[in-house]
């Protein structure tokens, strides 16, 4: 296939949301690094140089990506995923740690983070897994070992320790279930989550009256016809109790007390508003901060190199994980409102490319990068808004950092690489 | 539905985002985010403060520069410290426990070092500062009194609280506001506007430059010179004549209202209240709780106003066709309340209005009061025209004077007494002592001048006040320069005016004569009680009087109240006489009433309920 060919059949509103994001993402990485000293762009002593130029690798990387053949990411997933597995395990020998987490390798001229090599490894592999003509994801069997190889990574990523990206496999259960896994599983994980807030809300005691208030409203509520399932709903509420009960022992001694914290203060489970206040500025600092700076910004912002805020470094890790907050300050309603619809058009827009693909493979694939990309979004910019307890995960093409900007580039590239070859149903 | 799902989560996620961050910058977002934003620092430059001055044009507040040495211990360089210990005046090992502690307070903030220099020291220091690297002199302004007196109604300043930050945005900690009296008052005046810079800061509070070029910031802007109506020779003379007595006087000129002197005494002077003793100064006199000398008793001491109030009774009486001057009624050295005798010391026999005033004779104002109820139908209708008689007088509520405001005073009503008495069950005789101003009601020195500035006047007042002049022109604000009318028609004044010229003449207090102007003026002397040891016990009567002069041209309306100081003629009389000759000539011929008034304390007399023996009430001093 020529190359021109593949520039004509490339999805360009993709491609483009993409360089707009990442060029957004620079201008503020340059504005929140940015030091009243001249200094040139391409400086690579600087932080917004040097993004600049893994921004010029990942436009290398596309090229590559876009030039290989199409089928050698479906043939050599399964190489990718055994291959990015043992560079994980290989940390635990190897590793360079950063801020207490060993997640890097060094390599002189750059520390890469072999978890976002996994998180693409994992992508093909799990769409490879589904696609294949002998999975049925029916059978009970087929959905462990494709939750397995969710897993396998989010395991090997937990001890580094980095509890926020080995969340971002779990979302890739979004592409099982997209596939077929059955509702309920969904449901489950649900109700979980519902429990486990419930519980650290109002603790176990109301939740056990609220459910009993259900039964009751189930019993009152039931129509002659209706046969109530006696035993699968005793069995669940014994299930719902012991799980509360679970989370109560794991919240108070499992948890660190920085744990607590977070998630103290995200479900303000302090009342005092004293207290609060307290807490949120010294255990919640970042977020409040980061939620003043955003605040400050007002509907036009404080325009370019103008946040104060941003100017005098009040928010920590700005440039990385807070990098939302810039756009807040400085841009205002107007600048968040933009990057928060530029990535749901690219969210639509990669649903209705993946929902078009002919090939299974490549629509599986499409989904494990919306998950990817979602999740990241999703917890990302939900903690520096203050809705989400801090995790520590950056924004995908926005962040500072090489080996993110590389690898999520890769992961959106692969893709829309495949997309130009949607019409054919093998490759 | 597998297919739309994950699409319904982006567009829930997207609206949320979006909603969170419509309430964070467009509903929390508020235009004053400059004043908490930790980015932005902003330095003051504050104006100085006004001065005030007299009626006269004397200074009374002024400003005096005062200089503190500052430091910054982390900008300290290695330095001589032998020779800067001898600049600033100071032991070697004084400045360096100085120097620790400013170090331990904060290494980058500006602390204290020496405080309040003196000018000399100070200009000693200027050449070599720029030697010692890290410490500066940083200028401040000091209030400064040309006057010992008036503590009272200058008032002081000092460091604003929490409460006022919260109350007014314009301060921030460690400024500097009015307390007390004129400077409480006119405080925005004085104060003028500080300016304001802002300077943009990193998280390390360490300077970056302006921010947005400055086009926020102000300039300062000056403080207001004012002249107030207290005339300074009167306040300082008043207050030596105050000389062991506690009390109040108020001097009110009445055809204009201004209050040409305010003193209560005891008092203090007003510079203790300044720099570096202020604090120390401020706990003494705070807690003297039984002399008081923070209280002003010129405008919060509300007493039983005692005789002077016989003038208004009789007013009243004219005014509603009770009597007329001519009336007589028969004095038996005394008046009954129910069945209690109430004495006279008038000498008794057939009293007019005249004779009733002059010689404040308590029978006939009894008879006076009774002849006004008689007038009505019901106690209760005539009990409301004499409330409303009363308070056009401006008793019974606050004045609105230019101050802080002071007391109400009380002229009962008649749901006074059905609270105390139950609904009905009292009738005028229950309160007769009205009648010759004991029994309930209570008025405030500077109530008191107001009311015989009204008789002076012949039946109306300026509302009395303390400013007269705002960098050199004369306030114009209607509330203090437009009459305030009496109900009493100004006919009526002429007997009363009469009565009180002859108090002087042969009545009360005719040895306080002065050559040469006539004084109207009225005695008082009121009973009083206290508890001690939980028995009601009564005290020496409080010596009050009232007077304005000359007659026929009123320049000036005092009233003067003294605890304790037994009969209206002596103290208070003495007070009252001396004060107004000072004020119209300038000078004092009654120099054995001066004497006396210099030398006599009533110290002896308070001390009294404090020993825990036996003692004598109004005994005879001279």
């Amino acid at each position: 296939m020529s190359g021109r060919s593949i520039l004509k059949r490339i999805d360009w509103l993709s491609v483009f949301i993409y360089f707009a994001l990442v060029l957004i993402g620079w201008i503020n990485i340059y504005s929140s690094t940015f030091i009243d000293e001249q200094s040139s762009i391409f400086n690579i002593g600087t932080r917004y140089g040097k993004q600049l130029f893994f921004i010029g690798v990942s436009l290398v990387a596309i090229v590559i990506i876009l030039a290989l053949e199409v089928n050698f990411y479906e043939r050599f997933s399964s190489i990718f995923y055994l291959l990015s597995m043992v560079s994980l395990i290989g940390l635990f020998v190897f590793g360079k740690t950063i801020a207490g987490a060993t997640s890097w390798y060094d390599l002189g001229f750059f520390n890469l983070q072999p978890s976002e090599l996994a998180k693409v490894a994992t992508a093909l592999a799990l769409a490879k897994y589904l696609s294949d003509i002998q999975t049925d994801i029916k059978r009970r069997k087929d959905q462990f070992y494709a939750l397995l190889i969710i897993l396998v990574p989010a395991i090997l990523i937990i001890p580094q320790p980095d509890p926020g990206s080995a969340l971002v496999f779990f979302a890739m259960i979004f592409v099982i279930f997209r596939e077929g896994l059955p509702l309920y599983y969904l449901v489950i994980i649900l109700s979980l989550i519902l429990v486990f807030i419930i519980t650290l809300m109002f603790g176990t005691v109301w939740l056990i009256i609220g459910l009993a208030l259900m039964i009751i409203l189930i019993y009152a509520l039931k129509r002659k016809s209706l046969k109530i399932p006696v035993v699968p709903l005793s069995l669940i509420s014994v299930a719902v109790i012991l799980f509360s009960l679970s989370v109560n022992f794991v919240f108070n001694n499992v948890f660190e007390q920085r744990h607590r914290d977070r998630f103290g203060l995200w479900l303000r489970l302090e009342k005092d508003p004293k207290k609060l206040e307290q807490i949120r500025k010294s255990i919640g600092y970042n977020t409040y901060q980061s939620e003043k700076a955003i605040e400050s910004g007002g509907f036009f912002g404080k325009g370019f190199l103008e946040g104060t805020r941003t100017k005098g470094d009040f928010v920590p890790e700005q440039d990385t994980d807070y990098i939302f907050s810039t756009v807040g300050e400085e841009w205002g309603f107007l600048g968040t409102a933009t990057v928060i619809i530029l990535f749901t058009v690219l969210f639509l827009r990669l649903i209705s490319l993946a929902e078009r693909q002919k090939n299974a493979f490549a629509r599986m694939y499409g989904y494990g990068v919306i998950s990817i990309l979602l999740i990241h979004y999703f917890i990302n910019i939900g903690m520096v808004i203050g809705l989400l307890p801090t995790i520590g995960i950056p924004l995908p093409f926005f962040s500072y950092g090489g080996s993110g900007l590389l690898f999520f580039t890769i992961l959106l590239f692969i893709f829309l690489r495949l997309d130009t070859n949607r019409l054919k149903e093998s490759f | 539905m597998r297919k739309i799902l994950l699409s319904l989560i982006i567009v829930v996620i997207a609206i949320t985002f979006l909603g969170r961050l419509s309430y964070l910058q467009i509903f929390s977002f508020s235009a004053d985010q400059l004043t908490d934003d930790p980015a932005i620092k902003k330095i003051y430059d504050y104006p100085e403060r006004g001065y005030i001055y007299d009626r006269n044009g004397h200074l009374l507040v002024g400003n005096d520069p005062a200089y503190d040495v500052m430091v910054i211990p982390r900008e300290v360089k290695p330095l001589d410290t032998l020779e800067f210990c001898g600049l600033l005046g100071i032991e070697k090992e004084k400045f360096i426990e100085k120097l620790r502690k400013a170090r331990v307070y904060s290494p980058r903030l500006p602390s204290v070092l020496v405080p309040q220099l003196s000018k000399q020291d100070y200009a000693k220091l200027q050449e070599k500062m720029r030697k010692y690297k890290g410490f500066y002199i940083q200028k401040r302004s000091l209030r400064y009194y040309d006057t010992p007196s008036a503590a009272n109604v200058l008032g002081y300043i000092s460091e604003v609280n929490e409460g006022d930050l919260a109350a007014n945005k314009y301060y921030v900690q460690g400024e500097l506001k009015g307390r007390t009296g004129v400077e409480r008052y006119y405080e925005d005046l004085l104060r003028g506007r500080k300016g304001v810079q802002h300077i943009q800061k990193d998280r390390f509070n360490r300077d970056i430059g302006p921010y947005k070029e400055g086009i926020l910031d102000t300039l300062p802007e000056q403080g207001k010179q004012i002249s107030i109506t207290i005339d300074k020779t009167l306040q300082e003379y008043g207050e030596l004549l105050m000389n062991g007595k506690r009390g109040g006087i108020v001097a009110i000129e009445p055809s204009t209202g201004e209050i040409l002197s305010m003193i209560s005494g005891p008092t203090y002077d007003p510079a203790l209240l300044v720099g570096r003793e202020r604090s120390k100064n401020y706990t003494k006199l705070y807690n003297d709780t039984i002399a008081n000398p923070t209280w002003d008793r010129s405008i919060h001491a509300q007493q039983p106003p005692g005789s002077p109030f016989k003038t208004l009774n009789a007013l009243i009486a004219l005014q509603e066709g009770a009597l007329d001057e001519n009336t007589t009624i028969q004095c038996y050295h005394g008046f009954y309340v129910g069945k209690k005798k109430r004495g006279c010391h008038c000498g008794g026999g057939l009293r007019n209005l005249n004779k009733g005033i002059s010689q404040s004779c308590n029978a006939y104002f009894a008879g006076a009061f009774r002849k006004i109820y008689e007038k009505f139908d019901t106690t209760d209708e005539a009990m409301d025209v004499w409330e409303k008689h009363m308070k056009s007088f401006g008793l019974g509520d606050y004045l609105g004077y230019d101050l802080p405001f002071g007391q109400k005073g009380r002229i009962p009503n008649k749901e006074y007494y059905d609270k105390w008495y139950g609904d009905n069950r009292w009738s005028s005789s229950y309160i007769i002592s009205n009648s010759i101003g004991q029994g309930e009601i209570l008025a405030t020195p500077v109530q008191l001048a107001n009311m015989t500035a009204a008789i002076a006047n012949r039946g109306h007042y300026f509302t009395p006040h303390i400013l007269k002049k705002i960098e050199g022109k004369d306030i114009t604000e209607p509330k203090f320069t437009e009459a305030k009318h009496t109900t009493i028609a100004p006919k009526h004044f002429e007997p009363v005016v009469q009565g009180m010229a002859d108090v002087y003449v042969s009545g009360t207090a005719r040895w306080l004569q002065i050559p040469g102007i006539e004084v109207a003026g009225k005695t008082g002397t009121a009973e009083n009680f206290t508890k001690i040891d939980g028995v009601r016990t009564q005290l020496t009567d409080h010596s009050v009087f009232v007077a304005f002069a000359p007659v026929d041209d009123p320049k000036i309306a005092i009233a003067v109240y003294i605890e304790n100081g037994y009969f209206g003629s002596r103290y208070a009389g003495h007070i009252a006489t001396l004060m107004i000759e000072k004020y119209l000539k300038g000078e004092i011929t009654l120099k054995t009433l001066e004497k006396r008034m210099l030398e006599k304390t009533l110290e002896a007399e308070y001390a009294k309920p404090y020993s825990g023996e036996e003692f004598k009430i109004n005994e005879r001093v001279w």
